[in-house]
């Protein structure tokens, strides 16, 4: 469960992102979220990975008050959510095997076990016959589906996609969005934030739009 | 405990193959402190070497005692007798003014003017060795015997020993303070490696952080790299003192067999190598502590 309670963020040049957003997304949801670039859909879920702190309100993740995170706490909420962001943070010294294994690798999973799991998110996201290629030579499209993989590896509630569709072809962009929807489908909660009207035509889902920092109801 | 472990093995193999895979930079550095530590090491090497000589000396004090020229048979009997008596002396010898001057004579290039004395001018003298005691209570057997009627004068043989000894103190307290500037040396080489290591890996720190990696995993592969660097560098340093010590040691052959005497330098004890070891490690990891402490909070996701 992810809830914002009259929640604002302002930077500290003074520009105010989000303006007294109060929502609720409910366990095992797939939520699209939506809004003109700049609209502070980048804000919110920098607020909900506490990469960013609210300057008023409170958010619950996961029946965790992020207001009053510690922060040694941070790395264990982050550790409950699968982030893909939008600048895809792939490291690009190792292969696919090994950027999927990362999340793995921070727990200390036992070896076997965890290559036995990276295996099995890379054959989820068609791209079990990459594991031992070098990020550079992927696609675009490939590229995205290892960050999906990363963010499932550890088999988070919580799933949030910061544009994973920007810069794919329709088609693309529509198997990237069925394996969102395979993870729905397990009762994973997911959240993404895109502009992809292609994706928003889908009227199964809940759409949540900002514009200009505030709730449109 | 399990996962503890795996968790340490993990950054420790992660700090090797850093290093091999840097070989050149590693090396580099590594050979650095390897250098700067040489220095105290050596110098205290040499002294521990010339320390062990003079505590020899010392602790076997050696007094010696000449009579006055025109001392008789009967005085010489009586000292003789007097000295059996007195207590804290291990042992004593005789030496006659007639054997002086014969040992004069074979002393080279002293022959030719001892051949030419026309009278004896040496004096009867005792040589004794007393048993182990303090400086002071040496001195109390010199006065004493000093007042003896025949005594010309007594002299403390030993005396060079102490004060070699006192130089060697000295000395040590040298080292203690070249070692210790030394030490900042390492801590800040070590602080440098690591900053520069944290600004290459910043994007795998970045995203590390992102994922939900606690701050002590991140960490933990440079405070190892640090440490690590600090043990090579004393193994590097220890390395180059046994290699002088094996060089010089060759050399002194020669010149030992001259004096037929059969001097050569020691090697670092094992419990000194040791503890190269460990302070040095420390001092690496205190190094990578510092730099961790200082450049990893900058590094924060965006």
């Amino acid at each position: 469960m992810i809830s914002f309670v009259n929640v604002s963020k302002r930077y500290p040049d003074g520009f105010e992102a989000l303006k007294n957003v109060a929502f609720t997304i409910h366990p095992g949801e797939l939520v699209l979220l939506t809004g003109h670039s700049g609209a502070g859909k980048s804000t919110m879920l920098k607020l909900i990975a506490a990469i960013e702190r609210p300057t008023y309100g409170s958010i619950m993740v996961s029946d965790q008050n992020i207001n009053a995170l510690k922060k040694n706490a941070i790395p264990f909420l982050r550790r409950s959510l699968g982030l893909i962001f939008q600048d895809q943070k792939i490291l690009y010294d190792r292969t696919v095997f090994a950027n999927v294994m990362l999340p793995l690798q921070i727990r200390s999973f036992e070896k076997k076990t965890a290559a036995g799991r990276v295996r099995a998110a890379l054959d989820k996201v068609g791209l079990l016959g990459k594991e031992n290629a070098y990020p550079v030579t992927l696609s675009g499209g490939e590229k995205q589906r290892l960050c999906i993989a990363r963010a499932v590896v550890h088999r988070p509630s919580i799933l949030i996609a910061d544009e994973p569709t920007a810069n794919l072809d329709v088609d693309y962009a529509q198997s990237i969005m069925e394996v969102f929807r395979s993870f729905h489908q397990v009762g994973v909660t997911v959240l993404i934030a895109t502009h992809d009207t292609s994706l928003l035509n889908d009227t199964r889902y809940r759409t949540l739009t900002l514009n200009q920092g505030k709730l449109v109801v | 405990m399990n996962s503890w472990l795996s968790q340490h093995w993990q950054a420790l193999s992660q700090t090797l193959r850093q290093l091999v895979n840097t070989p050149l930079s590693s090396l580099l550095s590594i050979v650095v402190i390897g250098i700067a530590f040489s220095l105290p090491l050596g110098i205290y090497t040499l002294l521990g070497n010339l320390q062990t000589i003079s505590e020899d000396v010392v602790k076997m004090p050696q007094l010696s005692l000449f009579l006055k020229l025109n001392a008789t048979q009967a005085d010489i009997e009586n000292i003789n007798s007097q000295l059996e008596e007195f207590p804290s002396i291990a042992s004593f010898q005789f030496i006659s003014k007639e054997i002086a001057l014969q040992q004069l004579q074979q002393e080279s290039g002293l022959a030719d003017i001892a051949s030419n004395l026309i009278s004896n001018p040496l004096p009867d003298a005792f040589i004794i060795n007393t048993q182990q005691i303090s400086p002071d209570d040496l001195e109390n057997i010199r006065t004493t015997i000093k007042k003896w009627p025949e005594i010309a004068h007594v002299q403390v043989d030993t005396d060079w020993a102490r004060r070699l000894d006192a130089l060697l103190r000295l000395g040590q307290l040298a080292v203690l303070m070249l070692a210790v500037l030394l030490s900042f040396a390492l801590i800040i080489v070590v602080f440098n490696t690591i900053r520069l290591q944290i600004l290459t890996k910043r994007d795998e720190i970045e995203v590390s952080k992102l994922i939900g990696a606690t701050d002590s995993y991140i960490q933990r592969p440079f405070l190892y790299f640090g440490a690590i660097q600090g043990i090579a560098g004393a193994a590097a340093a220890w390395f180059f003192i046994a290699l002088s010590i094996q060089t010089i040691n060759e050399s002194l052959i020669e010149l030992t067999q001259l004096y037929a005497t059969d001097f050569h330098l020691s090697h670092l004890s094992l419990q000194d190598s040791l503890s190269l070891l460990v302070f040095s490690a420390l001092l690496g990891w205190l190094g990578a502590r510092l730099s961790v402490a200082q450049h990893l909070s900058h590094i924060e996701p965006e």
